[in-house]
């Protein structure tokens, strides 16, 4: 085999995220590709969550149902994967987690009673790392190292008895495997992966630093807060100023107050935080103030499904906000798309003077695997404030609709914004002709906003008859499902840029015999959006709602029904 | 700078004849032409109604933002670019109704900001809504039987969340609503200051008259670093005291608190990225 799912299942508060960090490490040392993904629940203590890690020769960036190796760490684990375990599955772990599984493919392994023969049953998670090292193949040495790297900043004896805990595992699992005559499941690959791990969030975080942010103001809101511990964790050393806001409506008019005064700020929410910020963003569309937004969604109406993952806040991001005033929604699908979007984010919200959304989701957020270290050499951020002179009229009427922004301090002028209607000057009126000459103004900024509107991507056979339509996180997974079902005849359409949307899509549409859509909502936000923009309907829909995401399984199966259908 | 520094020519100001605001506009200009504050370095930051129009009426820079919504932006420019004086104005409905978290919020991180309230016990844009500091029994077209809500007193609230500045004035006191005001804004830190404000059109109440035999100044005896005693007298109201209630010196302001502005006073727009430390950090991955 050269793709492997190992997923660990446990309570919260058990310490998988020790084990998932710790062991992708080691295995992308050893030269694999990983992948990896978590679901949990919105609970600090007891209940189960579970960890995907996926390892493979190949890169390895989707969520997959199949259970390779599951290692079960609670007395719930079981019941909480069971529609996923397959005969096929080996489970390893304690015998009163594993012996209710029905089949014979299980090792036994002591963990806890290994722990506490090291002192503290705190090492089992370092036991189930060394474990799981021995079942891949993976080089002592490495193992080893990689420890004494992790646990860098910890007492002397904290490390060794963590790699004493590793080696336990990893030799207790050998000889089982050996006496099971269960063969290594996968082997180290012949080649060195330079690559480097990140998740969404870290990659929305380094494109806000790359973009030149300094500011962000937010309210903690799962699964969105990474963004602010990332940008906080990073304030001191990029002179960033991250605070911790009373509430979302706070939250969004500091960072219009200090893009005023010519920061670049940031918030970071997710659904029900977003809609306190409405009335702020309308406020960006009417003073003219870039602001960018990170919307990370996860289920709702209201608290809804608050650790798990949805697409269902487009409509939200593109139709909130009274008024009518244009705005841009980035929605990455990969690594990379979060890093450079969100960089691109800060200079068009400079330069059109407009709300910039990067629209995630908590499987995006969640997410992590490896990718070619980021490229930032042709990176470069403009400020497009002006220095004023005297005379300066904030809103001065010009051929785009784009008036120079002035910033107070800086220069002769006065800088007055007002969230009134206002003249040239920035002074409150109610003249009808100014009125309607503001609204063209505002308005006549999205022909400008449209000559780079970032195009969807096609993959697959460009002579398709039947094409998939997605947007934002699902990205890697309908793609491994369409490289999966190798047809000649199917082709996928990847939007990162959503709204407003791109020239060529009808074109892509117009060309299938056969088109399908796959969003992670119930009624479809984003075909609508498509066929009030371009009159085209998207009748094959492939759609989830239940807090999780797709699985590659999930989309090729729904995929083959439409195709033969 | 002369006596016109901060006159904007003629204006058609949406003030009734008569109303206190046109007196703060008034002691607003003398105050800061007085302390020889630029309007090129000034931000007045406001939100909506009657009062929050005042920075219309003068040369400033402005931020007339959303209803509620002034201190939270004020607390970002001052922190974003610590060079610039930085005044929050608006009514008693938007500081202490629409924005009363943030109210509580300006106070705990103490903002070198002066926040300035135009207190007329009522809703004066919206026209004659009860406001948060209406009295007990104040009747309006929707408290028809007059409101039955406590009085929101934010004198005492302000000086038990230790607000480091606290003082109140009154509109029809020109020369000591300026000496109030000079000392709010060259206080270092957040300084309230609530101005009564007769609204002649809504609040037939609480009129030029009623503040007149209503209030008192406290006197040259009084303690304002003394806490208790601030407290006890913001509880007071057979006769409201006007003046400063309490000052509090020792209290760091919110810039000096952050990290980034223990060196110097840059503002965040000169900031320069720092693409070799982002290559660092991307190649650490995680
Ligand atoms: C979100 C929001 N809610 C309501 C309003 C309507 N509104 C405007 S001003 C105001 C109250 C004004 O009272 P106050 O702040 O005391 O100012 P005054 O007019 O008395 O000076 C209200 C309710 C608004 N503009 N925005
Ligand atoms: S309504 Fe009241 S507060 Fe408003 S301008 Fe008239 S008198 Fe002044
Ligand atoms: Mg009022």
């Amino acid at each position: 085999m050269d793709d492997i799912s190992i997923v660990l299942c446990g309570e919260a508060g058990q310490g998988i995220q020790t084990v998932e960090k710790l062991f992708t490490k080691i295995v992308k040392k050893a030269g694999f590709n990983v992948f990896s993904t978590k679901e949990y629940m919105s609970r600090v203590r007891g209940g189960s969550n579970s960890t995907q890690i996926r390892i493979s020769s190949k890169p390895v960036s989707a969520y997959i149902d199949r259970i390779d190796i599951l290692i079960p760490l609670s007395d719930e684990s079981l019941e909480h994967v069971k529609k996923r375990i397959s005969k096929k599955t080996l489970i390893i772990g304690e015998d009163k987690y594993i012996k209710n599984s029905k089949t014979n493919n299980k090792i036994e392994i002591p963990i806890t009673q290994l722990a506490k023969s090291i002192g503290n049953i705190i090492y089992s998670n370092t036991i189930a790392v060394g474990l799981l090292s021995s079942i891949c193949g993976i080089n002592k040495k490495i193992l080893n190292n990689t420890i004494e790297e992790y646990f860098i900043n910890k007492k002397k004896e904290l490390v060794k008895n963590n790699i004493k805990a590793a080696n336990k595992g990893y030799e207790n699992c050998l000889e089982q495997i050996n006496k099971d005559k269960i063969k290594t499941i996968i082997s180290p690959p012949n080649k060195k992966n330079d690559n480097i791990i990140l998740n969404g969030v870290e990659t929305i975080g380094l494109g806000a630093l790359a973009g030149g942010c300094n500011f962000i103001s937010s309210y903690p809101m799962s699964p969105s807060t990474g963004l602010l511990t990332f940008l906080s964790k990073h304030s001191k050393e990029f002179n960033i100023i991250a605070e911790q806001a009373e509430d979302e409506i706070s939250a969004i008019n500091m960072v219009l107050g200090a893009w005023y005064v010519g920061a670049r700020g940031m918030v970071t929410t997710s659904g029900g935080g977003y809609a306190l910020m409405t009335e702020g963003v309308s406020l960006a569309g009417m003073i003219e103030s870039p602001v960018v937004i990170h919307l990370g969604q996860r289920p709702a109406p209201a608290t809804g499904l608050p650790t798990r993952t949805e697409q269902g806040d487009l409509e939200h991001a593109i139709y909130s906000s009274h008024g009518e005033f244009p705005k841009i929604i980035f929605a990455p699908g990969t690594l990379e798309d979060g890093f450079y979007l969100t960089q691109k984010a800060f200079n068009l919200a400079d330069k059109y003077q407009i709300p910039v959304y990067i629209l995630t989701d908590q499987y995006f957020i969640d997410s992590f695997y490896d990718i070619p270290k980021l490229d930032i050499k042709n990176i470069n951020n403009i400020n497009h404030f002006i220095k004023t002179d005297k005379d300066y009229k904030r809103y001065k009427i010009t051929k785009n609709g784009i008036s120079p922004r002035g910033i107070p301090g800086y220069g002769n002028g006065l800088v007055c914004i007002d969230s009134d209607e206002h003249d040239e000057e920035g002074r409150i009126t109610e003249n009808s002709d100014i009125r309607i000459k503001m609204v063209n103004k505002r308005l006549k900024k999205l022909s400008e906003i449209k000559k780079e509107i970032i195009p969807p991507e096609l993959y697959g056979e460009k002579d398709y008859k039947i094409l998939v339509i997605g947007w934002g996180s699902t990205y890697h997974i309908i793609r491994e499902a369409i490289e999966n079902i190798s047809r000649k005849d199917i082709a996928f359409l990847y939007f990162k840029q959503v709204y407003p949307l791109h020239n060529e899509t009808i074109n892509y549409l117009n060309k299938a015999e056969k088109t399908i859509i796959v969003e992670n909502n119930a009624t479809s936000q984003f075909s609508k959006l498509i066929r009030q923009q371009t009159g085209y309907e998207i009748k094959n829909k492939i759609l989830q709602y239940d807090g999780s995401p797709f699985s590659v399984e999930t989309i090729i199966k729904e995929i083959q029904k439409m195709r033969e259908s | 700078m002369n006596e016109k520094t901060y006159d904007v020519g003629l204006v058609n100001t949406a003030w009734c004849p008569g109303c206190g605001n046109h007196s703060i506009l008034n002691i607003m200009k003398q105050t800061l032409l007085e302390l020889k504050i630029k309007p090129g370095n000034l931000v007045v930051v406001s939100g909506i109604g009657q009062a929050a129009k005042i920075p219309q009426y003068f040369k400033t820079n402005y931020f007339n933002g959303l209803h509620g919504r002034a201190l939270p932006p004020a607390t970002a420019i001052k922190i974003s670019n610590p060079n610039l004086t930085v005044i929050a104005e608006s009514g008693d409905g938007d500081m202490y109704g629409e924005g009363g978290n943030h109210f509580i919020h300006a106070i705990r991180r103490n903002p070198d900001i002066t926040n300035i309230v135009h207190n007329n016990m009522v809703y004066g844009l919206t026209k004659g809504q009860a406001s948060p500091t209406s009295e007990y029994g104040f009747r309006t077209p929707i408290q028809i039987n007059g409101v039955v809500s406590e009085p929101f007193n934010p004198i005492s609230t302000a000086i038990a969340l230790d607000a480091s500045f606290v003082a109140r004035a009154f509109s029809g006191d020109i020369k000591k609503t300026k000496s109030i005001l000079k000392k709010a804004i060259q206080h270092k830190g957040y300084a309230i200051v609530d101005i009564f404000q007769p609204c002649v059109t809504f609040n037939k109440i609480n009129t030029f008259d009623w503040f007149k035999e209503n209030t008192y100044y406290l006197d040259d005896s009084y303690n304002s670093t003394d806490r208790i005693e601030a407290f006890k007298k913001s509880i007071q109201n057979d006769k409201l005291p006007l003046g400063v209630f309490y000052v509090n010196k020792n209290k760091k302001t919110f810039e000096q608190n952050l990290k980034l502005h223990q060196q110097n006073n840059k503002p965040l727009f000169k900031n320069i990225v720092k693409f070799d430390k982002i290559l660092k950090l991307i190649s650490l991955g995680t």
